[in-house]
């Protein structure tokens, strides 16, 4: 099958087929990342610029690792360094960055919308890095992988999405993709914590009761509680938060015996997941997700740079 | 790729047998014997051809040579002209490092594929040296590449596509000369899935 896409920046744009395409693909990347040469030339010649408007560790590491092992040439650019510091506006900044004949933009900001405006633009392939509280799909991706390979299909699956559904983008692409899969989803939030109409990302089920939920469930994805995003208090304590809604040593009981825990990082320990869950060798596959992060992400940027997508979109 | 019609068929079930045997004892001669010697097959007829020599090696010499399969798609020199191709799995089951590497392929014809196939092999260690067995030799080099064994030579015209089915695979053994359909693209490496 081909794969008719110009941009990765609204996963609901993807098919099923699409996803299982870039999930197999990510899984020949492996093979390349275990051997002694970690490095391929297939997108030598193209350029990809890596604009990080927002801090990030992960999302950003693993781009650049993906964009070396793959020999494409990479400029990071963003933050307080750049002309928008001096009032220059998004448009001028990309029409710039557009005249030195690059080839792809990866872009992380904290507005949403940002990508599709670049992409509308610039006319290069856009990656969204995450966009304000909208979307993040190349981290609904990894997870899709390490599920995938853990739990080997999606079939039947149940999927709990833990904590802080109203500021993450990390759901706005994750309980869209999983629906996309065929998987049922169940949101877990103290309703402070959902967005006003939690139906709009296509959950099966919303609850506020984690120890009601957790015995059924075949993979819990705990949030990050977003304590720069937090305003208002939304929950009397952490310890509280903690003790409602985190996945404690005790909660462990509760779970089925083949259950896993998934977390997109950085992980508040003892807030959201304790440090016995997060480092359980049979339930916690959060580092086998930071290892999938570059193979998708190798994967989004080979299919995506592949041939003369013209006439194609998101 | 739709298939063309079927022109000539240049090889049936029964040649291909032949041909496969006497290049077991090609390699086995070239080589004073079995030590050393590892066949790695390009995906996706390549593979099958190595392990079906393999066979034939240990049958002859009695003793089993290692054989794996290598995906060149990384490799390719026209990703940036053509839709990414579809990835196969490259499974190398042993070190290659030191070893006598013959590379199988189904049919030889501009070159490229093994242009692609030298450095994904180079990526994977250090070999002692590589050695190339086809199947087919159609002509139309356009790099400096010559095999070591080859099934059988066939002139081919640069309009017409030459395709090795294989009763694994396609329910029927023949190398086939196809006459393409206008507007197909010569290569002797897939974008889809497939043989040639």
């Amino acid at each position: 099958m081909t794969f008719n896409h110009k941009h990765l920046i609204d996963i609901t744009q993807y098919s099923a087929d699409d996803i299982m395409l870039l999930l197999e693909t990510a899984k020949k990347f492996k093979q390349v990342n275990e051997r002694r040469v970690k490095k391929v030339p297939t997108l030598k010649g193209f350029t990809v610029v890596n604009m990080f408007n927002e801090p990030s560790t992960r999302t950003r590491s693993s781009f650049e690792i993906a964009e070396k092992r793959l020999s494409a040439d990479s400029l990071n650019f963003g933050g307080s360094s750049t002309s928008t510091v001096k009032g220059e506006s998004l448009v001028d900044t990309v029409e710039t960055l557009c005249s030195y004949k690059i080839d792809l933009i990866v872009v992380r900001d904290k507005h949403a919308g940002v990508p599709r405006k670049i992409a509308d633009v610039s006319g290069v392939s856009v990656i969204d890095a995450g966009d304000g509280k909208h979307q993040h799909p190349t981290q609904a991706l990894l997870d899709l992988y390490s599920i995938w390979e853990r739990k080997g299909s999606f079939d039947n699956l149940k999927v709990a999405v833990v904590g802080d559904i109203g500021h993450s983008r990390v759901c706005g692409s994750l309980i869209p993709a999983l629906k996309i899969m065929g998987c049922e989803v169940t949101v877990v939030a103290p309703p402070t914590l959902l967005p006003a109409r939690p139906d709009i990302l296509g959950a099966d089920h919303v609850s506020s009761n984690l120890d009601e939920v957790l015995p059924e469930m075949d993979v819990v994805y705990m949030l990050r509680i977003q304590r720069e995003r937090l305003e208002g208090a939304p929950y009397p304590s952490l310890r509280e938060y903690n003790m409602l809604y985190g996945l404690t040593k005790k909660r462990d009981a509760l779970m089925k015996p083949d259950a896993c825990v998934c977390h997109p990082g950085p992980i508040n320990r003892g807030v959201e997941l304790d440090s016995f869950m997060a480092d359980h060798p049979g339930r916690s596959i959060i580092l086998d997700q930071v290892y999938a992060g570059v193979l998708v992400r190798m994967a989004a940027l080979y299919l995506l740079l592949g041939g003369s997508n013209d006439g194609f979109d998101a | 790729m739709e298939d063309g019609n079927v022109k000539f068929i240049c090889m049936d079930s029964d040649e291909i047998e032949r041909a496969l045997t006497r290049m077991a004892h090609q390699i086995l001669e070239a080589n004073h014997g079995a030590a050393d010697i590892a066949l790695v097959g390009i995906v996706t007829r390549g593979d099958l051809l190595a392990m079906k020599l393999a066979e034939r090696i240990e049958a002859i010499e009695g003793v089993s040579v290692p054989h794996g399969k290598l995906d060149i798609s990384f490799y390719r020199d026209d990703f940036a002209t053509h839709f990414a191709p579809e990835v196969h799995s490259t499974d190398i089951p042993f070190d290659i490092d030191g070893m006598t590497i013959v590379l199988v392929d189904d049919v030889l014809y501009t070159g490229r594929t093994i242009r692609a196939a030298l450095d994904a092999l180079m990526d994977n260690g250090r070999p002692a040296s590589v050695q190339l067995a086809v199947l087919v030799d159609r002509g139309h080099r356009e790099l400096p590449i010559r095999a070591d064994y080859v099934g059988k030579n066939v002139p081919s015209s640069s309009d017409e596509n030459v395709r090795l089915f294989l009763e694994e695979v396609d329910g029927f053994s023949a190398v086939e000369i196809l006459e393409m359909a206008s507007g197909q693209r010569a290569g002797a490496a897939p974008m889809t899935n497939g043989g040639e």
